[in-house]
């Protein structure tokens, strides 16, 4: 979600973010499921229509993508030797490589046509009944605050390997550990302050 | 007695044997007020005093006769704090949602958050950053979104914590004119003395005490004799 997001006005992105999540549980129990390859071809056709339909180029989301190729270069033939090199092995192998491009294409779909904003308000509705227990204000906040966190930390990190490698101490796990933690407590603390001035500590 | 503006009355802080800020009484009442001093002299401490952001251990400070301490939710929607490090004062991921953000805790309507969010973006000419990851902004902008979004909640006082240090000379100058056009009071502490151009009054804070406070080229010429 970070960074990902394309603006846009068609259906896809006006429609609310808790159809689309519904949407999207639906469609991705329903890819579990499938167990015939032309219902899953069904389901790819699907979901290049929703991309169409979003205006969005699938290329759009191979940053995401992309990582899943290498997980089934590993994992197809293993399903394949797991299963005696067999047809049906192949077919089952096919099978699980094609629902979890489908899902991941899917969940790209939403990232992509859904800002932060509209899924912490889908949130916060989700939460609204249990608001006697759960402040859903705080959950949006927390879930926020991580999204921004990853970045942030990301940038501390390649800071450290960066003095890390200036001070010749490539090696070094402590070199890297150390300023990591110090420096992540102390952006904590400061985003903390931050947020109170912000008004958002009430 | 008037209760508009900030008021320091007997402010202490800090260990006995290491005080940060000593019997400090100021009344702030200019529209312009900047705070030099060196490192460590206790003025990021005094500044972050007129937020709530810390409390006074002796000595009451007062903002527009709202007491820190015990009403600091309403000091700080009377007062906007703007930090060195713009990045840790972003929360949301895009630079629109990020100002929207600070409107979204006041509880009000969406179609309200959508007009003041768009407004405060056109203002500091970040509309075409508006669906922008707030993180790969470059240092002035980001400092600029970090204004937008405070400002979009509509402060009466500004407090600025050393706003330029992490900038370039360009957006230095944007940031100042920035600040110096503001309709709020605005207070800036700060090591970089061109920005106190055009400031109504300069306080000059050392080892926790005010040791100058007058009109900026008196107070400023005071703190270079003091660095001296």
């Amino acid at each position: 979600m970070i960074g990902l997001y394309r603006p846009g006005t068609s259906l896809v992105h006006r429609a609310p973010a808790l159809l689309k999540l519904v949407v999207l549980a639906v469609l991705m129990v329903l890819v579990g499921v499938v167990a015939d390859p032309v219902l899953l071809a069904g389901e790819f056709a699907l979901v290049l229509a929703l991309y169409a339909l979003a205006g969005i180029p699938p290329l759009a989301a191979w940053p995401q993508i992309g990582p899943i190729l290498w997980i089934l270069v590993f994992a197809v033939p293993v399903q394949v030797l797991v299963a005696g090199g067999s047809a049906d092995g192949w077919t089952t192998a096919g099978l699980m490589a094609g629902r979890l491009l489908v899902a991941v294409a899917l969940a790209a779909l939403f990232t992509l046509s859904t800002t932060v904003t509209a899924v912490l308000e889908a949130f916060q509705l989700i939460l609204r009944p249990f608001r006697r227990w759960v402040d859903a204000d705080r959950v949006g906040l927390l879930v926020a605050l991580t999204i921004r966190c990853i970045p942030l930390v990301a940038e501390i990190v390649r800071e450290v390997l960066e003095a890390r490698r200036a001070r010749g101490a490539q090696a070094s796990v402590t070199a890297l550990a150390v300023p990591v933690l110090v420096r992540s407590l102390y952006a904590a603390d400061a985003i903390g302050e931050a947020l109170a001035a912000r008004g958002l500590d009430d | 007695m008037t209760t508009a503006g900030i008021r320091f009355e007997g402010v202490s802080h800090g260990f006995d044997e290491n005080p940060v800020l000593r019997g400090i009484d100021l009344q702030l009442t200019e529209r312009r007020i900047g705070i030099v001093g060196a490192n460590g002299s206790g003025k990021s401490t005094l500044a972050r005093m007129i937020n709530g952001l810390v409390t006074p251990e002796r000595g009451t400070v007062t903002v527009n006769g709202l007491d820190v301490k015990r009403q600091a939710k309403l000091v700080r929607r009377e007062v906007g704090f703007i930090f060195t490090n713009p990045d840790n004062q972003i929360v949301m991921p895009t630079v629109q949602e990020d100002v929207a953000f600070t409107l979204r805790r006041r509880g009000l309507d969406a179609a309200e958050i959508a007009a003041r969010t768009a407004e405060a973006l056109d203002r500091f000419g970040l509309t075409a950053l508006a669906d922008r990851p707030a993180h790969r902004l470059s240092g002035g902008q980001k400092q600029l979104l970090a204004l937008a979004a405070v400002l979009v909640a509509g402060p009466s006082i500004v407090v600025a914590d050393e706003p330029t240090t992490l900038l370039d000379a360009r957006n230095t100058r944007l940031i100042t004119g920035l600040l110096v056009s503001l309709t709020q009071q605005v207070i800036v502490v700060t090591h970089d003395l061109e920005v106190l151009d055009g400031f109504d009054r300069v306080i000059v804070i050392d080892e926790g005490r005010v040791v100058a406070d007058d009109l900026p080229p008196v107070a400023l010429a005071a703190y270079l004799s003091l660095l001296a």
